[in-house]
């Protein structure tokens, strides 16, 4: 049965890759085992058929002989009779034999791939950290000139062909960054600064997932990297670094003076005085495929959905739930509405 | 035997006595002074104060299998839960406290007490001896098992179980993270549950070197015996590691040390060190005893002895030593150096070569022998497959890259379970069809049987192979619920079918047990026509055990008739009589020459008092209760000091002046 569902995943993951360019469109986005689209994890992927084939292979031997040793036909023999006990160490000998070569092979080969993927082949074209909060990703990008930096959340862009260096922080507790079609997860450790690379070789939208129990949303927090052009994602950093649009900024306007009243002690609006920095950065927010770390699609509707019910559909996030008058909504949805 | 096998242990002269050498048929005077000498007393008061090896092993078995139906019940409301996507029976932290105490319960509470259960009823009776070495050390190790699992169920119907995992990884499970009483009934249960392993390890290792029947040299000791030993060695080595871990994380949240706490220098990878230190050991030592159970029964199915026993024996000590050297691969997305990954990766693969002895040691057994397909072989036969499986996903997750994917994902939990129910809970299962009748002197039902090795082993794999595709297709451990486009829909509804299936087989073995308890056909000594000595005592064995200390010649006392090998014969029926109070032989750790007569002690209370004043210290350190921990601590000195008080009756320096007929038996 299961095989079955997995070789068709498998054959509509293939169409899918064969057709598009777009990886995103998969039936299981985190299928790791049939779709990898980066050198960091493409030999991952290839030993991992290698040893999931040999594993089958090994079981079926060892279910025919063992079918066979149970099934054999017997001389008859006395019912009382017992078999004498020197026999048979030939089957140790030779079966330990083979598994000991195989797995020595095995040993060699998957420190080969280790080696392959355990660093760039060349220096990484974008650096950037990503640290890990309850229950979200904040994203920052690096640059020489300071002005150059800038901070987004649970939605990384990255050029399509060039190794990402990645270096993982944590703002709480342990938590594992993994895109696993881009690469393996590495564990993101309070008062360690790990790292990992990626490359994706095709445009497309590579799902992501926290790997590393981390509480109550642990279920819910998902990231999503994009790779584009390098003009697009050129476009998109330049995008990135401006501060929000100034047609609201101001106190007389009841949707920002709701944010800086409601919102701005955990969140930032670059360019306004909301500089909270215990929730993601929602200066270019619309410009964000999903909302809640993979929660909700983006839409204005799910957008106010989430702030008056975060509580409820994402229980225990640090957000909570907002009381808001009809009124209040619809201005707080309009203000909301400016932040490209 | 001559005095001069006991030149290292001089003997006493004003203590000295030759012991009676003869037989002690039952119904003779002898044998019912014994009798009366061994049983405890009837009623409440024997109920606590027994020290009979038997009746704590039987409690272990049923405490630990409760134990195992509990979390079997937390992981069913889990797959109710997963069985499709965004269902919301169960809120995230109600989740959390479900999968961390079916994880806590099973691996603490079930997978190891149960192999001790076992052992303890066996170990006596496997080596021709009438107890372990510290029997009131055995019923003070059972009395915490019960009161540790106990105390770390107290706060489970509060709503304030564990909730961080079985690894409990920090700054999670830490004082900012984690504010309620859950991890700190935790980590007190778990110190608590460690003082248990610790003493009833230091009980099996000492039995083993101590207590053997004359003659039972070491190679003659049966596999399950080797799988104890070395389990519980393994166990004196890594509990320290993991007891420290939870006692420094006690006291970073309850005194305010800084063991973990990154804001001030603390280290969260050195509890993945500590607690990974004890957890791989740990997963050897709830497999190798089990390992054990079917390289001794396996062969009585299959009508010959075990093929390569001293293969055997040494793959599972080379397992146990090679698996003091994998932790880090339960770590390798930690950001270790790659140099480190690639020696743990490498020692991770290889240590499945002793593994593939004994696979290939199973199949040679069932491929020269003439299977009899009773319910023991079926699970035994059975759990050769599971085994297989559940090492090659090993072998997989040994792979460092891959199991940077693999790694907390479903495919991981597809393997523990592999491991951990095809090798323990399989075994185990049809260990108990195995020695229900030694047991209970009834057999159990053969058609029932075969109905639930049947349910259970289709059940489990519908259950639990499809979590290697959920693993594959990216489904990480822990969430409580998953959203309909990650694609796990399908493969999670079979999962939870099948779980409910195997669950249906637990509960025909379940109703078969309680059938046979009081319908069962009564047995003999020996209904198997087994090898070992266990089967030479009645059914169930009386209170001594042995009327006459058995004098052993070979691997297989029972068989040797039939073997036809020249390594003489044992003496099952004649041998050291022993009458003067508990009394059985000390031989020689590695030939088994007697050298002293032991004197056991009687039956007592004060194990039970011990275990219960320190497990209420225990609980006055949860509650912050000070001085009832201080008034406890001291009431189990107190009952500790009477327990040790020094009795003339238990001079242990009464060496044995060999008897002559020892010499024809040596």
């Amino acid at each position: 049965m299961s095989t079955v569902t997995f070789r068709t995943s498998g054959l509509i993951a293939l169409a899918t890759v064969s057709t598009a360019t777009m990886a995103s469109t998969t039936d299981a986005p985190l299928n790791y085992f049939l779709h990898s689209y980066g050198p960091a994890a493409k030999p991952t992927m290839h030993l991992g058929w290698l040893l999931a084939g040999l594993s089958v292979a090994v079981c079926l031997i060892i279910a025919l002989l063992l079918l066979a040793a149970v099934l054999r036909k017997r001389p008859l023999a006395d019912p009382r009779s017992i078999g004498r006990e020197g026999e048979g160490l030939r089957w140790i000998y030779i079966g330990t034999g083979i598994s000991t070569c195989v797995l020595f092979g095995l040993v060699i080969y998957s420190l080969m791939v280790l080696n392959e993927v355990a660093k760039p082949p060349q220096a990484p074209a974008v650096i950037l950290t990503v640290t890990g909060y309850d229950w979200w990703w904040k994203i920052e990008y690096e640059h020489d000139d300071p002005a150059h930096r800038f901070i987004t959340a649970n939605e990384l862009h990255i050029p399509v062909g060039q190794p990402v260096l990645i270096k993982l922080k944590s703002a709480d507790v342990i938590h594992a960054f993994w895109v696993p079609t881009l690469a393996g997860k590495t564990q993101m450790i309070p008062g360690l600064t790990n790292q990992q690379w990626i490359q994706a070789d095709v445009p497309g939208i590579y799902t992501g997932q926290c790997a590393q129990y981390c509480g109550a949303g642990h279920a819910h927090m998902g990231l999503e990297v994009i790779a584009e052009s390098a003009q697009d994602f050129e476009k998109w950093q330049n995008a990135q670094r401006r501060t929000a649009p100034l047609t609201f900024m101001s106190n007389e306007d009841p949707g920002h003076k709701l944010f800086m009243d409601r919102c701005a002690g955990c969140h930032t609006i670059r360019g306004t005085s909301a500089a909270g920095d215990h929730a993601p950065d929602l200066t270019h927010l619309n410009s964000r495929r999903w909302l809640a770390a993979g929660l909700l699609t983006n839409t204005p509707d799910h957008l106010m959905k989430w702030v008056i019910n975060a509580q409820r559909l994402k229980p225990g996030s640090r957000m909570p739930s907002i009381a808001l008058s009809e009124s209040e909504t619809t201005e707080l949805a309009l203000f909301l509405s400016t932040l490209n | 035997m001559a005095i001069s096998d006991m030149t290292h242990n001089p003997p006493d002269d004003r203590l000295n006595r030759v012991p009676d050498f003869g037989r002690a048929p039952m119904g003779s005077g002898t044998e019912a002074h014994l009798a009366h000498i061994w049983e405890s007393l009837p009623g409440w008061r024997g109920w606590f104060s027994t020290v009979d090896h038997k009746t704590i092993g039987l409690r272990y078995i049923v405490t630990a299998f409760i134990f195992l139906l509990m979390g079997g019940i937390e992981a069913l409301i889990m797959r109710i839960q997963l069985a499709g996507s965004n269902h919301a029976l169960l809120t995230p932290e109600q989740y959390s406290q479900l999968f961390t105490m079916h994880g806590v319960t099973m691996i603490f509470l079930y997978a190891l007490p149960i192999l001790s259960g076992f052992s303890n009823y066996l170990w006596p009776l496997l080596l021709g001896s009438r107890d372990m070495a510290f029997p009131r050390l055995n019923a003070l190790s059972y009395w915490i098992f019960l009161f540790a699992g106990i105390f770390m169920y107290a706060s489970f119907p509060l709503g304030q179980a564990p909730n961080a995992g079985w690894f409990n990884y920090v700054p999670f499970s830490g004082p900012i993270y984690n504010t309620g009483p859950n991890i700190d009934v935790f980590a007190l249960g778990m110190v608590l549950l460690g003082i248990s392993t610790t003493v009833g390890s230091v009980n099996f290792v000492v039995t083993l070197f101590r207590m053997r029947a004359p003659g039972m040299t070491i190679n003659r000791v049966p596999i399950l015996v080797w799988g104890t030993l070395t389990a519980s060695v393994a166990n004196l080595l890594a509990i320290p590691a993991v007891s420290l871990a939870f006692f420094l994380l006690w006291l970073d949240r309850q005194i305010g040390t800084h063991f973990f706490d990154v804001a001030n220098g603390g280290k969260p990878l050195l509890w993945q060190h500590l607690f990974w230190i004890f957890g791989h050991p740990w997963v050897y030592a709830i497999v190798l005893p089990a390992m054990g159970i079917v390289s001794d029964a396996l062969p009585t199915f299959c009508r010959r002895p075990l093929v390569g026993y001293a293969a055997m024996a040494l793959a599972t000590i080379a397992t146990m030593l090679v698996g003091f050297e994998v932790w880090i691969h339960h770590m390798f997305a930690t950001g270790l150096p790659t140099v480190a990954l690639s020696i743990f990766g490498a020692a991770s693969m290889v240590i499945s070569i002793p593994s593939s002895v004994a696979v290939f040691a199973w199949i040679a057994t069932i491929w020269l022998g003439k299977p009899v397909f009773k319910t023991p072989f079926l699970f035994f036969a059975g759990f050769v497959m599971l085994f297989v499986i559940g090492g090659l996903s090993g072998v997989m997750t040994a792979a460092v890259s891959l199991d940077w994917q693999l790694n907390e994902t479903y495919f991981i939990v597809a393997h523990l379970h592999y491991v951990l129910i095809g090798i323990n809970v399989f075994p185990v299962v049809g260990g108990i069809y195995y020695w229900f009748p030694k047991f209970t002197g009834r057999m159990m039902d053969e058609k029932m049987g075969k109905w639930s090795f049947w349910v259970m082993f289709i059940g489990f794999n519908i259950g639990f192979f499809p979590m290697h595709v959920a693993g594959l297709l990216g489904m990480p451990r822990r969430i409580y619920t998953y959203s309909s486009r990650m694609g796990w829909d399908t493969v999670n509804m079979i999962i939870s079918i099948g779980s409910f299936i195997f669950a249906v087989g637990i509960l025909i073995f379940l109703v078969n047990v309680a059938l046979s308890l009081k319908r069962g056909a009564r047995v003999g000594a020996n209904p198997w026509d087994a090898a070992t000595l266990e089967w030479s005592v009645s059914s169930p064995p009386p209170a001594y055990n042995f009327a006459a200390i058995p004098i052993i010649a070979s691997r297989h006392p029972l068989w040797e008739d039939r073997l036809d090998e020249d390594t003489g014969r044992s003496s099952l029926t004649e041998g050291y009589l022993l009458t003067q109070g508990r009394e059985t032989i000390g031989t020689s750790p590695i030939d088994a020459k007697p050298v002293t007569i032991l004197k056991m002690p009687e039956d007592s209370s004060t194990p039970f008092f011990v275990g219960l004043f320190v497990s209420l210290m225990f609980v006055g350190l949860l509650l912050h209760w000070w001085n009832f921990a201080g008034i406890m601590a001291a009431a189990g000195c107190i009952a500790l000091i009477i327990w040790m008080w020094p009795q003339k009756a238990l001079a242990q320096r009464v060496p044995s002046a060999a008897h002559s007929h020892g010499e024809a038996h040596d």
